[in-house]
């Protein structure tokens, strides 16, 4: 009998091409060869999320109508210095094979991928319909490439530029607007750091209608900032710039006269050097407001408090630790709707100063904000108890990432290892997705990871374990484990091995300054061929040590483009 | 955390308020502020001509701690933080003459800072009180060290070796003085920002664009030729007594009364009985004794280290000139600032 199915297959498709999740799409592909086929004909974005793993041509082969691409290239520890320079993920043999299969490409998302100026230009003339590029912790290219975008890009409507490894040569690529450009939604450059020609800036912002989302550098003043709001009260997202100069009250009041009048702002971002005596400029935009990132802006509790006093709505929220614990109390007495809270370190590396936040900032936002289920917290000391009260105030955490500043730091007042604090968090949040652990830690916080952590996707580890054992738990317990980050930790070749069935359903692994040897990598690479075991070895190390080991799975088979520090097994 | 365990070590006591019990000075919680640093009419170090104005509240003023910035009037404090009401003795006029021994914040203080000192101290010749950081394994070296309750882990840390010039090797987990190896990644040239000692590459986990972007904000004097700019112009403030350093951004003022006020709401929470346990307002910890000592007088005075490394007195020069020249804050017992130059 025939099995054919009893929808045509356009009808299929149709009904597919609604479906956006692109976790939803691998498994409808996966039910039948019609499925798969329907699937893979509807198909308009495709999400990449390690660029090794699969080559632009298998893609273009796969999915012939793709109109939007994401792609991420270096393992994250690249954010820290820890992959050599030249370690490879370069856009540029991915744009050559778009240019060829996806003349209609529109947008591209890269995140920590090397892209050079050639690459940029090569982009921009390659794709007429191109609307959005968005650039994340990418390197190698300069605001020369901008340029390019800017001039040739006659569709575009999102430029979005974060935190990247830009040569900024000058502000000049602002210019290459046209003028009859109008296209722009979203505009961000507040990673720039050069002048921009604030006329062109102001003339553009004027012409784009619909631009949602304005993200300036610190070059733009308070008073040109509120030139460009005048002229633009639509905006939904703004990142301000320099928040600092000296206004004259006539000049302060027109800054909040234009903020007032952005009645769909819900972001605010930027505030570099914000002085706390403007602040109150902001309270009308702050009433309405889910996202404030204050992660560039140095203020004090006081300020904090101030302001969030005007925040009720608030969902996300970003500080720099100068606020301290007592800004973090003002933070759970006004913003019971908060569910991300980021606290970043305004002096990492200076031991001298040693303030910032402690234990008690974070329990009292965790009283105080029960719908808490994203943290990321910089403190230079912790307790047990406090986070077993934090996650027993706030069970839903999904993203808990603590990092104890000083490697191997034991709770303060007990002087135990904070194995309790990450099992209450393992055991209390059910839905936890990604964990970041730190302090000192024993091979217990591993075996409680590994037996209840039934959800963890991601697990980044630092300057903790015992032994091999630890690692061996995570491995055998964690069944949807897909991202493993290990640096200095005692976890050797039978912790490496442990994880030999496991790799294939995982992203990726990275394990650097372990006591993994090139023997115990040569062992997983002959035993598992469809995984890439990449080693990259120091100058002037053993040559039997494996100081960084990368491993991933890989249909594309071992890359062809890796540089001569990075051995491939 | 050793710089502070030292630094504490030196400063002579050991029990100090948390950065978490700022009490008193936060206005916004509806507590009442304490003007620690009280700045008043009466200027005591070089308090030659300079009136009082307040003539009945010489008592009181006279135990008011202030920065005695030679040659100029301290300005009147701002209703906003000032609440000098005459007459009451157990007001904001209080300073302590000796934090260490009149034990700032005894009792109570959970022993914020104490429990971390103490673990570490303990562990003689580790990585914490070398200031240094070994390479990978050298962490768990050091844990091996700590007080055998915790020897379940310690075994396993023998374990732990690695060889190659830059890394430290690792024979016998207690073997952790001599020379500590910074293992820096050579071919990963870090971009972290200066750092008084040898840190650990890409640790703390913060993306070096950040680190970058506040490097520039805060810009430690020390590194520009002092020459005045746009931006911003960081410096250290410390304090005798305090446990820690503040930084500071000279641009963010233009007269020296707005410096004192800031670094008066800065440091107010180092004072001593102010902040009481679990930083409730510790107004009744003001005790007679305490007022007693107060009145035999001494008081703070700000200084800085100019380019040329020598420690003056606030206040001389032209603010402009000071801003190009100063390197460093401190706040000074007036005492020992005795043959400053001005």
């Amino acid at each position: 009998s025939s099995r054919r199915s009893s929808f045509p297959d356009e009808v299929l498709e149709r009904v597919l091409s609604l479906l956006k999740s692109h976790r939803d799409r691998s498994s409808v592909s996966l039910v039948c060869k019609d499925w798969y086929n329907a699937e893979r004909w509807s198909r308009t974005h495709v999400f990449i999320g390690n660029c090794y793993s699969v080559s632009p041509e298998i893609v273009a082969r796969r999915f012939p109508k793709i109109r939007s691409v994401t792609l991420k290239g270096k393992p994250r520890f690249s954010d820290f210095n820890l992959v050599p320079e030249n370690w490879g993920a370069d856009i540029h043999a991915w744009l050559v094979v778009f240019a060829a299969k996806y003349p209609f490409l529109e947008e591209l998302r890269l995140k920590r991928m090397a892209i050079s100026d050639e690459s940029l230009e090569f982009l921009a003339v390659s794709f007429p319909n191109f609307k959005a590029l968005s650039l994340l912790s990418c390197d190698g290219f300069s605001t020369n490439g901008l340029a390019a975008i800017a001039t040739h890009c006659k569709n575009l409507t999102e430029l979005d530029i974060q935190e990247n490894g830009i040569d900024d040569k000058g502000g000049s690529w602002l210019s290459c607007f046209p003028e009859s450009f109008t296209s722009l939604e979203v505009l961000n450059f507040a990673n720039l750091s050069s002048d921009i020609n604030f006329d062109a800036l102001e003339r553009l912002v004027g012409r784009c209608k619909s631009m949602r989302v304005l993200k300036l550098n610190r070059s733009v003043s308070l008073e040109q900032l509120q030139r460009l709001l005048v002229n633009a009260p639509q905006l939904a997202e703004l990142g301000t710039g320099s928040f600092s100069e000296e206004l004259t009250f006539r000049q302060y009041v027109e800054l909040e006269s234009a903020l007032s009048n952005c009645k769909n702002m819900h972001t605010l971002s930027g505030l570099w050097d914000a002085k706390g005596i403007y602040l109150p400029a902001l309270y009308p935009v702050c009433t309405h407001l889910t996202f404030l990132n204050l992660s560039y802006a140095a203020l004090r509790s006081d300020e904090l408090a101030k302001l969030l006093a005007h925040c009720p709505r608030l969902k996300r929220l970003w500080v720099l630790d100068t606020v301290e614990d007592k800004g973090l109390e003002a933070v759970g007495l006004n913003c019971p709707l908060l569910e991300e809270l980021r606290v970043f370190p305004a002096d990492p590396f200076d031991e001298e100063i040693i303030h910032g936040v402690t234990e008690a900032g974070f329990v009292a936002v965790s009283f105080g904000c029960p719908g808490l289920h994203y943290v990321l917290y910089f403190c230079r000391q912790m307790t047990n108890a406090a986070v077993a009260t934090i996650v027993q105030n706030c069970p839903d955490f999904t993203h808990f990432r603590l990092c104890i500043m000083n490697p191997g730091q034991p709770d303060y007042i007990t002087n135990e290892p904070m194995d309790e604090a990450f099992g209450a968090v393992v055991k209390t949040c059910t839905k936890l997705q990604r964990l970041s652990v730190s302090g000192l830690l024993t091979d217990l916080t591993f075996e409680y990871i590994g037996r209840y952590a039934k959800n963890l996707e991601t697990l980044s580890v630092a300057f903790a374990g015992s032994s091999d054992w630890g690692m061996q738990c995570v491995m055998g317990g964690c069944s949807k484990l897909r991202k493993l980050e290990i640096r200095d930790c005692p976890f050797g070749n039978a912790a490496l091995l442990s994880g030999l069935e496991k790799y294939e359903s995982m992203r990726s692994l990275w394990m650097s300054a372990c006591n993994v040897t090139m023997n115990g990598c040569r062992l997983l690479a002959r035993e598992m061929p469809r995984l890439n075991v990449e080693v990259m070895k120091e100058d002037g190390s053993d040559d039997s040590q494996a100081d960084k080991v990368y491993v991933y799975r890989s249909i594309a088979g071992p890359r062809r483009d890796a540089p001569p520090s990075v051995l491939t097994l | 955390m050793s710089p502070l365990l030292l630094g504490v070590e030196e400063e002579g006591q050991s029990r100090v308020s948390s950065p978490s019990v700022e009490c008193i000075s936060q206005n916004g919680l509806g507590i009442r502020e304490w003007n620690y640093l009280g700045l008043s009419d009466f200027c005591s170090v070089d308090s030659s001509g300079v009136p009082d104005d307040n003539g009945n509240n010489l008592n009181l003023k006279a135990t008011e701690l202030r920065l005695g910035l030679p040659g100029s009037q301290s300005p009147e404090r701002e209703t906003e933080h000032c609440f000098l009401n005459s007459g009451k003795l157990d007001e904001k006029t209080l300073f302590p003459l000796l934090p260490s021994k009149d034990g700032i914040c005894s009792s109570s203080q959970k022993s914020v800072v104490t429990g971390n000192k103490r673990g570490f101290s303990e562990v003689k010749g580790t990585i914490y009180t070398e200031k240094k950081w070994m390479g990978h394994g050298a962490v768990p070296d050091s844990q091996s060290l700590q007080p055998v309750s915790h020897g379940k882990y310690s075994v396993a840390q023998a374990s732990v070796k690695k060889d190659g010039p830059a890394n430290l090797i690792q024979e016998q987990p207690c073997t952790s003085n001599g020379t500590k190896v910074n293992r820096t990644d050579i071919s990963n040239n870090s971009s972290a920002p200066t750092a008084n000692r040898a840190q650990v590459v890409g640790w703390p986990p913060i993306r070096s664009f950040r680190t970058k972007t506040l490097t520039t904000s805060s810009k430690n004097n020390d590194e520009v030729d002092g020459k005045p700019g746009p931006g911003t112009l960081f410096v250290k403030v410390s304090m005798d007594g305090a446990p820690y350093l503040r930084k500071v951004d000279l641009r963010m003022y233009s007269t020296y009364q707005e410096l004192s006020s800031a670094l008066e709401k800065m440091f107010s929470c180092f004072t001593l009985g102010q902040c009481g346990a679990h930083g409730t307002p510790g107004k009744e910890s003001l005790s007679e004794s305490k007022l007693k000592d107060l009145l035999h007088g001494s008081e703070y005075v700000l200084t800085y280290e100019d380019k040329d490394g020598d420690w003056m007195l606030v206040g001389d020069v032209p603010w402009e000139m000071f801003i190009e020249t100063c390197r460093r804050l401190k706040i000074m017992k007036s005492a020992d600032a005795i043959g400053l130059g001005k």
